[in-house]
């Protein structure tokens, strides 16, 4: 079955969606990244969404429960690269993903990610 | 008002949403959409259509493109022979709540798109249309 | 229908005549300034032309038949006309004169063709006045659709000019608003700020209100979405030009401006970004 492929970076995890996501494959990437994190004890997990030209209310709720379920783990999770495009629309939309820690791109998330204390 | 064109796409599983936003998002290039206006269309599509299948059981979308005048416009029905929606007011009104509630985010969608109409019974099932203008 | 062959055969007659008498009044009518705006050899075409295609509808099978090629290929050279009166800077009225001044001579060859007989007159004159009533309106809303276009256009070109997004240092970039913002201003503010900031590569934006004479509720939603989305691609924003007066509306109103920092003016909110961006200033 098609998953979205997680590379891991030392106590980091990468996830970078490229596909139009159907909500079976958006709730298996959020399973696969918590089972990461949790295998791993990784500290944070990057997910890549520069490629993605659309974000729904699905995928939406998909980023904020795998943010809560990795701060429950110890882990950070940063967005990053999200195309103005979807920004103005999720915004339009009503979601603002408070809570979600935002980048530009990956070397600016993985930097946040190393800076960033333990806690919150 | 003249149509230019129309079509329809089922809307009976997961991958026939993914269809329909790939769908639309073509129909909106072809009309000319700014890179904005796609996304704001496709991601209304996006909703319109999962409500259909989760709420309503699986239906269908029917697309018409349209022309006035000098503009181009797409327009949108998503149909279904669901249970409806008890209370329209209330749905339009709502976001997505955390737990209760429909959650629809009718309200949201409508926000993203220029015309929006809804016609929903217990006996006539769903019936969402949203037009945007390019 | 027999009454409209009476038409039919008045336009094709009478030809020239009728030609000549509405140019005629058309260039009598026309004011200097309109006299400089389309050359009489424009108008003369413009004329002949018309005449040529009312009489094609009126000959045909069926002239109240509104989807015949000949009534369409007329319609369409009325579209064109109206859209080149509005570039050419005519009002509304004028261009809708073009077809109600072809009544006078249009009636008087009726006179002509129906002779003595009062009832056929009657009823030629009363479609003739419903065909070019219609054709007058569609004109005119023709008219009014294009005008309406242009002005969009123009509005558009007008806000690309006045928002422009500057680089005020590595990673900071500036966004000085001036004027009101409406929501069709700010929406292209918005993106032409975002795709900036992706472009650069910039993490603070500074939006600078400092020229914005009011913020009610509409303007202080349009800027916390203009925030929001800044934030959801991975950037930051300081409003900065926030007199006092603003702070009280905004607090009134009960935004809630998320934790979004505002500065006095532009200076202290350059000095923040610089700071935060990890810069030191040394004189």
């Amino acid at each position: 079955m098609e998953r979205i492929p997680i590379l891991r970076i030392g106590d980091y995890l990468l996830a970078t969606i490229q596909v139009d996501m159907h909500d079976q494959l958006a709730l298996q990437l959020q399973e696969d990244l918590t089972s990461a994190i949790e295998r791993h004890t990784s500290k944070g997990v990057l997910i890549d969404i520069s490629a993605l030209e659309m974000v729904d209310s699905f995928i939406g709720r998909m980023i904020s429960d795998i943010s809560n379920m990795g701060r429950i783990l110890d882990a950070r999770t940063v967005l990053v690269g999200m195309q103005p495009a979807v920004a103005i629309t999720l915004v339009e939309l009503g979601l603002s993903l408070q809570g979600v820690a935002t980048a530009l791109n990956v070397d600016r998330g993985m930097a946040m990610l190393r800076a960033a204390p333990t806690d919150e | 008002m003249d149509q230019i064109a129309g079509g329809e796409s089922p809307l009976r599983s997961q991958h026939d949403i993914v269809m329909a936003r790939q769908t639309v998002r073509r129909l909106s290039q072809e009309m000319g959409f700014s890179l904005v206006d796609q996304t704001k269309m496709v991601t209304a599509a996006s909703e319109l259509a999962r409500n259909t299948l989760i709420y309503g059981g699986g239906g269908i979308m029917h697309w018409q493109t349209l022309k006035n005048v000098s503009k181009k416009g797409l327009r949108l029905i998503f149909s279904d022979q669901g249970p409806g929606i008890p209370n329209i007011e209330l749905a339009l009104t709502d976001g997505w709540t955390s737990g209760g509630g429909l959650g629809l985010g009718l309200s949201g969608a409508r926000r993203l798109v220029n015309e929006f109409e809804i016609e929903s019974s217990a006996t006539t099932g769903t019936k969402v249309t949203i037009v945007r203008w390019g | 229908m027999a009454s409209s062959t009476i038409m039919a055969s008045a336009l094709r007659k009478h030809q020239k005549k009728i030609l000549g008498e509405w140019v005629q009044t058309l260039h009598d009518d026309a004011s200097d300034s309109k006299k400089a705006r389309i050359s009489p050899q424009e108008l003369n075409a413009q004329a002949e032309e018309f005449l040529q295609l009312l009489t094609a509808v009126v000959s045909s099978g069926n002239p109240e038949d509104s989807h015949s090629a000949q009534f369409k290929a007329l319609q369409d050279f009325l579209e064109g006309l109206s859209r080149s009166r509005v570039q050419q800077g005519f009002s509304s009225a004028e261009t809708a004169t073009f077809i109600f001044s072809f009544k006078k001579p249009l009636f008087a060859a009726l006179r002509t063709e129906a002779g003595s007989n009062a009832d056929e007159l009657a009823q030629e004159i009363w479609t003739a006045t419903k065909l070019l009533d219609d054709l007058g309106l569609t004109t005119v809303n023709t008219y009014q659709r294009a005008r309406e276009e242009v002005i969009n256009r123009q509005q558009q070109e007008m806000l690309e000019l006045s928002t422009p997004v500057v680089k005020l240092w590595e990673g900071i970039l500036g966004l000085p608003m001036i004027g009101t913002l409406d929501s069709a201003r700010t929406q292209i503010v918005m993106e032409s700020l975002l795709h900036k900031i992706v472009e650069t590569g910039s993490e603070i934006a500074i939006i600078d209100i400092t020229g914005v004479p009011t913020v009610d509720t509409l303007v202080a939603q349009h800027l916390l979405k203009t925030v929001t989305a800044i934030r959801l691609m991975g950037a930051d924003c300081i409003i900065s030009g926030v007199r006092p007066q603003i702070a009280q509306t905004i607090v009134h109103l009960g935004v809630d401006l998320q934790g979004v920092t505002t500065k006095a003016n532009l200076a202290d909110a350059l000095a923040l970004a610089l700071k935060r961006t990890g810069a030191t200033l040394t004189r």
